[in-house]
């Protein structure tokens, strides 16, 4: 994985994926490692984000690495209307690895194909954002030993989310046993059920959330975004019936834990917070240690 | 395949050239614009709405001093899989070729995603090739990794 960016979930192999997590395990163990002393970083971040671009920042920091660059566009020179091209050819000048979120889908692909040094796609438009999967894939392992043989249930916002359909493809490594819980609107797209039935894996539709998660080992919540809707009170409706409240936990299997990419608006109800079956917070925590093996594994430290 | 007593389509055949047969006649002007033969300086003839047996209704066009690469013509394979080339010299057909689907196209065809990278910013498209049913082909944009319909697909 030296030298090689990180656009696509995709881009890892199984093999791939697995040394990842190892490497990560590694730094929960012991976080202080000086790795990327000396090392610049460039985090640019053409859209807003408070938990991406603050996990990367840690990550670099306790890392004894350097971080340069810009939080919004409006502290860039898009502004003044330059090219993607001219501000990834500019800013490989001063780094040594470019991490970066932008609104439009493909742009890290386009960006790594420009740059000079490699990548890291911190989220690009509705297309992947291939940490942020990584991460879920740690907190799933950790939870439950093993990523095989897992029954994972996806609730919410299907269609749309882009953390869902990643981790979808991920998991599939691993023999997984699929539930989606959705509105009819907000549905898996066909594409991503066709990739399943081509894999051979089971997976059931479901349009209430009531005892189907009984058997789950693992359930991830998504948010229900208003902006979804063209019906303001549709939307009331919908994302009033896809919460997660801690009485709806009682028959659930003991080793379930619950997964959130964050930010939550309701639909996990505070409730939730105190049960050990909570997992959201620490999954948080998770994708520093992540980030860590995937940058030190990308820059050929580890 | 024509039946003889039926009348024959007038059009005039070609000294030496290329003919394409087989063209869905709903895509001619797909197949026009992506060889480019607006830019042709030479003979060109064409027929539309030609019965077939095949696809209902077909396209031809002849193209006088015109010889096409394989890798220039396989991207009509998109939007005309079953159609095929007739090398013309000196009246002659010697050669037919059939089209080939390629693995990956470049610059041709326009991503249908509006929020892709190559819709807004100056990126060369390029697709992956991927089955669909019927024998049809969808693409896969390598950059947004959406797929585009080969039946809706916009040409350059």
């Amino acid at each position: 994985m030296k030298n090689k960016s990180l656009i696509s979930i995709n881009d890892y192999s199984k093999e791939d994926i697995i040394k990842t997590l190892d490497l990560a395990e590694g730094f929960e163990k012991n976080p202080d490692q000086k790795l990327l002393e000396g090392k610049v970083i460039a985090s640019l971040f053409f859209e807003p984000s408070t938990r991406t671009r603050l996990s990367f920042e840690s990550a670099i920091s306790r890392l004894g690495g350097k971080v340069i660059g810009f939080a919004s566009k409006d502290s860039s020179s898009v502004q003044k209307g330059e090219s993607l091209k001219d501000t990834i050819k500019t800013v490989n000048n001063y780094c040594d690895l470019i991490i970066m979120r932008h609104p439009l889908e493909g742009s890290a692909r386009y960006a790594s194909e420009v740059a000079t040094v490699p990548v890291i796609n911190a989220g690009d438009g509705a297309n992947q954002h291939p940490t942020q999967t990584l991460l879920d894939l740690y907190s799933i392992r950790k939870t439950q030993n093993t990523l095989e043989n897992l029954n994972l249930s996806m609730v919410g916002d299907l269609k749309y989310g882009r953390t869902v359909h990643s981790l979808l493809m991920a998991m599939s490594n691993f023999n997984t046993t699929y539930h989606f819980i959705s509105p009819p609107e907000l549905r898996m797209p066909e594409e991503y059920k066709l990739f399943l039935q081509e894999k051979g894996l089971d997976y059931e539709e479901h349009t209430d959330f009531t005892d189907i998660i009984s058997d789950a080992d693992i359930i991830y919540m998504t948010r229900i975004q208003r902006e979804r809707f063209s019906d303001p009170m549709e939307y009331e409706k919908t994302k009033n019936s896809y919460v997660l409240r801690n009485n709806m936990l009682e028959s659930t299997k003991s080793n379930l834990r619950i997964l959130h990419p964050l930010p939550r608006v309701n639909e996990i109800h505070e409730d939730v917070d105190d049960s050990i079956k909570a997992y959201y917070f620490p999954q948080a925590l998770n994708g520093v240690y992540t980030r860590m093996a995937i940058m030190a594994s990308i820059l050929g430290l580890q | 395949m024509a039946d003889s007593n039926k009348p024959k389509l007038q059009v005039s055949a070609i000294k030496n050239g290329t003919v394409i047969d087989h063209i869905p006649a709903k895509h001619l002007f797909k197949v026009i614009s992506m060889l480019g033969l607006e830019k042709i300086t030479t003979q060109i003839t064409f027929g539309t709405n030609l019965e077939s047996k095949k696809l209902g209704y077909k396209a031809i066009i002849k193209l006088s001093e015109v010889f096409f690469q394989d890798k220039d013509i396989n991207k009509i394979a998109l939007i005309a899989p079953h159609a095929k080339l007739n090398i013309i010299k000196d009246f002659k057909v010697t050669e037919k070729r059939e089209v080939q689907v390629p693995e990956q196209i470049k610059g041709i065809a326009k991503c249908g995603n509006p929020n892709c990278i190559t819709n807004n910013d100056n990126v060369n498209t390029v697709f992956f090739v991927q089955p669909k049913d019927n024998e049809k082909v969808a693409l896969k944009c390598h950059y947004c990794e959406k797929i585009t319909d080969t039946e809706d697909m916009e040409v350059f």
